[in-house]
């Protein structure tokens, strides 16, 4: 089954200079218990992502085309208010960047753990005893005493695992995690992504995790998507994309990671250019200005070619892109 | 250039008060020593970094370098000279020696600011009025790559690589010889943090800085730093050349913090060093070793006696048991 089918997405902001296309055509499906990454620079897109799936999009932005499919049946993109709140949170969970902003810093975390499960119909002592439950799978060190505490009381590390505890709370299908490890260490990050695997497996939910650590993505997810400019670029399995990956971007990108080198670079690589003005956005492709194998038939609006089964990339040269490397 | 390194600090003490009086009459500790003897040197036109987790220390330490806050034993000597004692105004001509680069690349600016003030501001804090502002302004935003009209926006209107690319411009306004720089790249696009380090590079070639880098991107480390030390509860636990500690770690704790590093490869095998519990607090150090709470091969004289430094190769490191590089087992008795 799939859980999310995101087709041919399209989302714009209105602004005083005119309509800005944040997402283009954007497709993406995350089958049932998988992990699907999604990678991409500041200014791709995952943050409308995200909020376009859960139905938080600013007062500006509105969908123009496709559809959001939820468990085969609903169309998130089309869903009333109401029936986005009986989701969310229960059928779809959320875990974000920053665990002290995820936390009310003046509530205990027991009231909190006890808040998120409003809708189970649950006596307050047994959200009390799901809620010890969770904290023990997180591996909060004893937890009954824990619930008393207020968010300042945990270190940074142990706020994100609450956070996880209460997003898989309510066992969601769907559980969106937004850069859940950047503001951690690495030993944390680790760990974190450690637990989130196992706790996956265990509820068996399907979870879309949005990182810009290459690193943390190979690692972690079954799938992944690459976005650009509002675009989804390219498409696979982890292994497709890191191997064989097709589109320019993907391998300017994966180029760039001062962690595929082995040694000392004289000069790091880099992606000359800038993004473009999603405003004015170009016509056909749109990573051509920064592409070196760029034509004349990249002024047209590339297809999704297929590579392989299940790997896809939105350009005109997938074959001859394999010579694209990052400019050093 | 004398032989003298540019910069040497040794045995420095940073502490600050914790809890009131009830807790000292409580027999809790009163203070807690965030940096706790430390010692290293920098020379000219070398890259030195600092790594370690959060709460390890590191901005402490930079900041006591840089005098922004008051160490309370040891001694830090820049270009010949003793810092420890002087006094604010003795301070600021240093600054001008040595800049310091922020966390933050956006909220290290001033949101009221426009680029050019930014940039302006140093000239007259020191006194160099006699300069024409705008034309330096139009040299350091050429330095740094950015365009002229960049000189009117404000700190908003700024990518975090173009606001870090100011942060640099203004730590190499008034030509220093040393740039402290805490975590340069953190929350930058890999694509934009190499632009960032290329850029760090490009000028400690060409000005003959020395950089100071405190970063916990361990990738970062290698690409860009000679030597490294990494820090833990305020101590160095390893130092040597880069080179040589991601070949082949001594301490426990720095192999782990290099295994802990997700690579960008699905097919990996990672034989990773877990490291159990949290952090200890510095208001209760461990005993004997301070790692040894986290150490998965801690044996019972880590607990009781504190390791003393020993050197293999250009590498210094404080453990009882260093890792034998070829096989990652505990080895007895080196140091």
């Amino acid at each position: 089954m799939t859980v999310l089918d995101v087709r041919d997405l399209s989302v714009d902001f209105a602004t005083e200079d005119g309509a800005l296309q944040a997402l283009k055509k954007v497709e993406l499906t995350v089958p049932k218990n998988r992990i699907v990454g999604v990678v991409g620079e500041s200014g791709c897109g995952k943050s409308t992502l995200i909020n376009a799936i859960l139905g938080l999009l600013a007062d500006n932005g509105s969908v123009t085309s496709g559809r959001i499919l939820f468990e085969e049946g609903q169309d998130l993109a089309h869903l009333d208010g109401a029936a986005m709140r009986a989701l969310r949170g229960r059928k779809i969970a959320t875990v974000f960047q920053d665990p002290m902003g995820a936390l009310n810093p003046v509530l205990s975390v027991g009231r909190q753990m006890r808040d998120i499960q409003y809708r189970s119909g649950l006596s307050r002592r047994e959200k009390d005893t799901r809620s010890v439950a969770m904290l023990r799978k997180v591996r909060i060190p004893d937890p009954e005493k824990r619930l008393a505490q207020f968010p300042h009381e945990f270190s940074g590390g142990m706020k994100q695992r609450i956070a996880i505890a209460m997003a898989l709370m309510m066992e969601p299908s769907l559980l969106i995690a937004d850069e859940p490890t950047t503001a951690l260490d690495a030993t944390l990050e680790v760990t974190i992504i450690e637990l989130l695997k196992e706790l996956q497996q265990q509820i068996g939910c399907s979870v879309l995790f949005i990182s810009h650590h290459l690193g943390v993505i190979a690692e972690l997810c079954d799938e992944m998507i690459v976005m650009y400019a509002g675009e989804v670029v390219e498409r696979g399995t982890t292994r497709d994309i890191f191997h064989n990956a097709r589109h320019p971007y993907t391998r300017k990108l994966l180029a760039c990671d001062p962690a595929r080198l082995s040694h000392r670079a004289a000069r790091l690589p880099t992606i000359p250019g800038t993004l473009p003005d999603l405003r004015r956005r170009p016509a056909g492709c749109v990573f051509q200005a920064r592409c070196e194998i760029a034509d004349g038939v990249c002024s047209t609006m590339p297809p999704d070619a297929v590579v392989t089964e299940g790997h896809v990339a939105r350009c005109w040269h997938t074959s001859e892109a394999l010579a694209v490397e990052a400019t050093a | 250039m004398t032989s003298e390194p540019l910069l040497t600090v040794s045995d420095l003490r940073v502490q600050f008060r914790m809890g009131g009086i009830m807790a000292g009459l409580s027999g809790q500790p009163t203070s807690i020593e965030a940096v706790a003897g430390v010692s290293f040197s920098l020379e000219r036109g070398r890259t030195f970094a600092l790594v370690g987790e959060s709460g390890s220390g590191k901005t402490t330490l930079a900041r006591a370098v840089n005098g922004l806050q008051v160490a309370a034993g040891g001694s830090i000597r820049f270009e010949g000279r003793e810092l420890r004692d002087f006094s604010k105004s003795d301070w600021k001509p240093v600054r001008r020696r040595m800049s310091m680069m922020f966390q933050d690349p956006v909220g290290s600016l001033s949101p009221r600011l426009s680029v050019r003030s930014i940039l302006a501001e140093p000239f007259a804090i020191h006194g160099l009025s006699g300069k024409d502002a705008n034309a330096e302004v139009m040299r350091l935003l050429a330095l740094v790559g950015l365009p002229r009209d960049f000189a009117d926006r404000y700190p908003h209107q700024l990518s975090g690589g173009q606001a870090r690319r100011v942060g640099v411009a203004r730590a190499v306004a008034l030509d220093p010889v040393l740039i402290i720089a805490d975590e340069p790249t953190a929350g930058l696009d890999v694509s934009v943090q190499g632009e960032v380090l290329n850029l760090l590079n490009d000028l400690r070639d060409r000005m003959g800085l020395s950089l100071l880098i405190i970063t916990h991107n361990l990738h970062v480390v290698r690409q860009i730093a000679d030597s490294m030390a990494v820090m833990y509860l305020g101590r160095f636990v390893e130092e040597g050349e880069t080179e040589a500690i991601f070949a082949a770690p001594h301490h426990p704790y720095t192999a782990a913090l290099l295994s802990a590093n997700p690579e960008p490869d699905p097919d990996k095998v990672h034989n990773r060093i877990a490291l159990p519990a949290e952090v200890p607090s510095l208001l209760a150090r461990p005993s004997g070793c301070e790692f040894h709470t986290r150490c998965p091969f801690a044996q019972d004289k880590c607990a009781a006696d504190a390791p003393l430094p020993a050197r293999v190769g250009a590498s210094l490191f404080t453990c009882h048991f260093p890792l034998n590089p070829e096989t990652g087992a505990a080895l007895a008795g080196a140091g």
